[in-house]
């Protein structure tokens, strides 16, 4: 119909225009050809194509440790496998496009995304076998065991610990006291320029000073029955956490100098590369930088106030859900719950982006190679999967803002207070 | 569009032919033809596969009048206004529309669907495997065409087949290693591709038992679950497990008799819920006056800083006897030059206590984004240097346009350069500039990126941990929306009917006294 419009028109106009629509027509021909292709090649060597096509999202680290197994389950089911990189906001991006109907069939992540997953309809339960769920450490299943159901496969398990420069300190500390003493002598030695690398940044951090206010005493929520933790139960207020906030204190810019707001998470790992600091609170992800330091160092569980409670840092397991609204759901579930519960998949895994990996049976044949993810693994053993209700979300920044304020000389109590209360108007809303 | 503007000149200077053929004409004709062509063949395809057959109309009809107009010789003026018009439409009515009626919705976190999203996911979340149930090895196969699963006890080894009518013993069947069915008398088994492409009608086959049902988990195993909550449309609740739980369509939740609430929700209209909540909220309201005010002097520092900053430096680089001149452009310009996402983050490490350059330089040890007062003159700064080769820019411009005629009789008449700046240069200026600086104002009053990136609306004072120092409106609720109780997109967008309705009513008063300043140096 255009066509004779541009034709009554005849003009030079026209005509241009023609040609400009025969390209885009050509332009999209060719766009479309190479799509087609693959499906075409690969319809070659597994007969039957029409399985239809598996997409899988990840993280741009994982993206191509999946690729091979992804093919490879492609060819044993006759399908495509599309593993797709998402590099930011995975979780709103995953929720906002489920949503629509355009997500994935399977998507990978952090559990403690999985209150939130589960209040938007966005994931399914995954259903191990007993046997399968043997397999892994009892804190990966209780992290991604939510309100009594399993709803992903875990393949990594990581947490923060201590570590340290063992040319600067060669013991490892017993208690937070000896690591602060410690620091403060290499510091007045003019060894290092910090006691301690933790960051705090001007909002706090709770996920790297957890471990120490846990020590202190301080909790964030109750337990429920069940030993969840129960979001009508929140502690940080609490005359405990008071008491741990005021530990944070002492060891704050006007106490010990060990923790600092100056201290962030952009600077905190660099130092400790540059050996500006003995002592190091992070986790796996902190290894590449802390190798290209070129020093011996050594790999400890974070250590606890003396006569403290013990110091449990946050277990964080990466997982594979599977998507309520994904349109290939039996093959995501087979792929979920019998294919990536394998061990060379967590090895692969592991290789792309150094996390422990969460079966058994893998960690044992990596650490052989590699000591470091035992010694982490080892540091989260009593370790607190985060919570993965979705209150959580209403803890992190008013927890931080109580924690750096604290960290200022500020006064415990009445941070602590204003936290929960911050918390508590949050939650209810 | 330009090249249309283009040709709008070219007509109008020639002597009007009925009919003149520039390249102009030409082009902007295809440009036009063109982005409507290529609209239409990258929206299509997904429409007709989506079925959406109301919007496909639209979009043909759409691009079949774009055709018609830009193809005749008729309605000129109309071929001017439909580019603008339609971006118009596109960019700026429908976003305002769709976000003042969310903001009459609770959607968000726990809120993004229908409710029959909702049950559908509160039922398949609740099942659970029956206890002491075998976990079946599941084949899937065909029995006169018709979708079966053949289950394996993986402990007695016994074979089963389920189909939609329940469960019935299989003899004579053979079974793999795996634990798989190979053949059975009276069964097509599907080989691992047939099975994934009957995926969906895997997923979903349900074998009733007395249990429960059987139901296929992946492509090779099967287990017993029963639904620990199933949804009764006859009392509009949800039975089982804590409950029942009757559906609050006020607030989008399943509620119970304790007053708990199952986790998924549904989108609901909440009416202005939303609205009420802004203006009630203590932790809203409470601190709004104080972050309106802060947002208001940092908009006016930002803009009206850059102004003056960017204007001086522009007369010095005009000034006559000025050399050099370029260089010192090309040197101004560079801020502006920059990705401001990097530079900002850049700033916030140099205004570090410990390891930033600023305190390193000037041997001070200030906490700069730890003291409200440092902080906000902090970000200011920030603003001031991102900001002012932009206002340079601009003011070089309209200087060149100013005659220096205008100047030289000033200075002949006896008048002081300042005197001629105050009443011939600056009131010229600020004729071409006020549109600019009142956009100036309310770009920085919405400038979120200058605030989270740097200070992150901090320092917070630990007695009132919702509310930073430098917190503009903008990143305050960014916060409240998003922070906390997850995404509340509905919340969110009712703070931005409020930040917009203030921007508006600044900027309107602002063009008004413009149009009057205008009357009288025009």
């Amino acid at each position: 119909m255009r066509k004779r419009a541009m034709g009554a028109a005849a003009h030079l106009a026209a005509l241009s225009a023609l040609a400009v629509a025969v390209t885009a027509c050509g332009g999209g021909g060719d766009k479309a050809a190479p799509s087609a292709a693959p499906t075409g090649s690969s319809g070659a060597t597994a007969p039957a194509a029409q399985g239809g096509k598996l997409v899988i999202w990840a993280d741009p680290n994982r993206v191509k440790a999946l690729k091979p197994f992804a093919e490879q389950f492609g060819t044993d089911n006759g399908v495509t496998v599309e593993v797709k990189e998402i590099s930011k906001d995975n979780q709103q991006v995953f929720l906002t496009a489920s949503q629509q109907g355009s997500g994935p069939d399977i998507m990978v992540g952090a559990h403690d995304w999985i209150g939130n997953l589960v209040q938007n309809g966005a994931i399914d339960p995954v259903n191990l076998t007993e046997e399968q769920k043997a397999a892994f450490p009892e804190i990966a299943m209780k992290a991604v065991t939510f309100n009594g159901q399993v709803y992903a496969a875990p393949y990594a398990v990581e947490n923060i610990a201590l570590i340290r420069n063992t040319d600067l300190a060669p013991d490892a500390p017993a208690t937070i006291e000896d690591l602060v003493a410690k620091g403060k002598a290499l510091k007045e030695a003019g060894k290092v320029k910090e006691v301690l690398c933790l960051p705090v940044a001007q909002k706090g951090d709770a996920f790297h000073v957890y471990p120490i206010f846990a020590s202190g005493g301080g909790a964030l929520f109750g337990a429920t029955s069940t030993g969840d933790p129960d979001p009508k139960k929140v502690l940080v207020g609490s005359a405990d956490s008071v008491k741990a906030f005021d530990r944070l204190k002492e060891l704050g810019e006007k106490g010990e100098g060990a923790l600092k707001t100056s201290i962030t998470n952009e600077n905190y790992i660099a130092t400790f590369a540059a050996k500006k600091c003995a002592f190091l609170i992070s986790g796996p992800w902190a290894m590449g930088d802390v190798k290209k330091g070129g020093f011996p160092y050594d790999i400890t569980p974070v250590p606890s106030f003396k006569g403290g409670k013990p110091a449990t840092p946050f277990v964080g397991v990466q997982s594979f859900f599977v998507a309520a609204k994904g349109k290939n759901k039996a093959l995501a579930q087979e792929f979920v719950a019998n294919y990536v519960t394998n061990k060379d998949v967590a090895k692969a895994l592991y290789a792309a982006d150094p996390r422990p990996p969460a079966l058994t049976a893998a960690l044992q044949e990596v650490q052989a190679a590699d000591a470091d993810a035992g010694k982490f693994m080892e540091a989260g053993k009593n370790g607190f999967p985060m919570p993965a209700i979705p209150e959580m979300a209403a803890i992190w920044e008013p927890f931080g803002i109580a924690e750096a304020a604290v960290v200022k000389g500020g006064d415990p109590a009445k941070s602590a207070e204003a936290a929960q209360k911050a918390i508590d108007s949050s939650i209810k809303n | 569009m330009a090249h249309d503007a283009h040709a709008a000149a070219d007509t109008r200077r020639g002597p009007r032919p009925r009919r003149e053929v520039t390249t102009a004409f030409v082009v902007s004709r295809v440009a036009v033809l063109a982005v409507a062509a290529a609209l239409l063949l990258y929206a299509a395809p997904p429409l007709v596969a989506d079925g959406s057959w109301v919007s496909l109309t639209l979009l043909c009809a759409a691009s079949a009048g774009i055709a018609y107009l830009y193809l005749t010789r008729r309605f000129v003026p109309a071929k001017y206004l439909i580019p603008g018009t339609v971006c118009l439409l596109a960019f700026q009515v429908f976003p305002v529309l769709y976000t003042v009626s969310t903001a009459f919705t609770n959607f968000g976190d726990g809120h993004r669907g229908d409710k029959q999203a909702a049950v559908s996911a509160i039922e398949t979340g609740s099942v659970r495997q029956a206890p002491g149930s075998p976990e079946y090895a599941l084949t899937a196969a065909l029995r006169d065409g018709e979708l079966v699963f053949l289950l394996v006890d993986p402990k007695t080894k016994q074979v089963q087949a389920g189909s939609g009518q329940g469960l019935a013993p299989v003899t004579g069947a053979q079974v793999g290693v795996t634990g798989k069915v190979l053949r059975a008398p009276g069964f097509t088994v599907l080989k691992a591709p047939e099975a994934a492409a009957r995926g969906q009608e895997i997923s979903k086959l349900a074998v009733p038992t007395s249990g429960g049902v059987i139901k296929a988990n992946g492509l090779s195993r099967a287990v017993e679950g029963r639904a620990a909550l199933v949804y009764d449309a006859a009392c509009d609740c949800v039975n089982g497990e804590g409950g029942p739980w009757k559906a609050d369509e006020a607030r989008g939740y399943f509620v119970n008799a304790r007053g708990d609430h199952l986790a998924q929700g549904w989108q609901v209209n909440v009416g202005f819920g939303n609205f009420t909540r802004v203006l009630t909220d203590p932790t809203i309201s409470g601190y709004f006056l104080g972050v309106f005010g802060w947002n208001l002097v940092f908009a006016l520092a930002s803009a009206g800083g850059t102004f003056v900053l960017g204007m001086a430096v522009a007369l010095a680089l005009h000034h006559p006897r000025m050399r050099g001149t370029k260089i010192y452009r090309i040197a101004l310009i560079l801020p502006y030059a920059m990705p401001s996402f990097a530079m900002l983050l850049v700033w916030r490490d140099m205004f570090n206590r410990d390891f930033g350059l600023i305190n390193q330089l000037f041997g001070t040890n200030v906490d700069w984004l730890g003291q409200s007062g440092t902080a906000r003159a902090a970000v200011i700064l920030v603003n001031l240097w991102l900001g002012f080769p932009y206002m340079f820019l601009v003011t070089t411009g309209a200087l060149q346009a100013i005659p220096r005629e205008l100047t030289e009789a000033a200075s002949i008449d006896g008048a002081s350069p300042w005197y001629g700046f105050r009443k011939v240069t600056l009131p010229l200026l600020l004729v071409a500039l006020t549109p600019l600086l009142i956009s100036s104002f309310a770009f920085n009053f919405n400038n979120f990126n200058a605030i989270q990136l740097t200070s992150e609306g901090g320092p917070f004072p630990a007695e009132s941990p919702q509310v930073g120092a430098t917190d503009l409106l903008i990143t305050y609720t960014f916060r409240l929306a998003f922070g906390a109780g997850g995404a509340q997109f509905g919340f969110a967008a009712a703070i931005s009917v409020f930040i917009f309705a203030l921007v508006a009513v600044i900027s309107a008063v602002a063009f008004r006294r413009t149009r009057k300043q205008e009357e009288v140096y025009a």
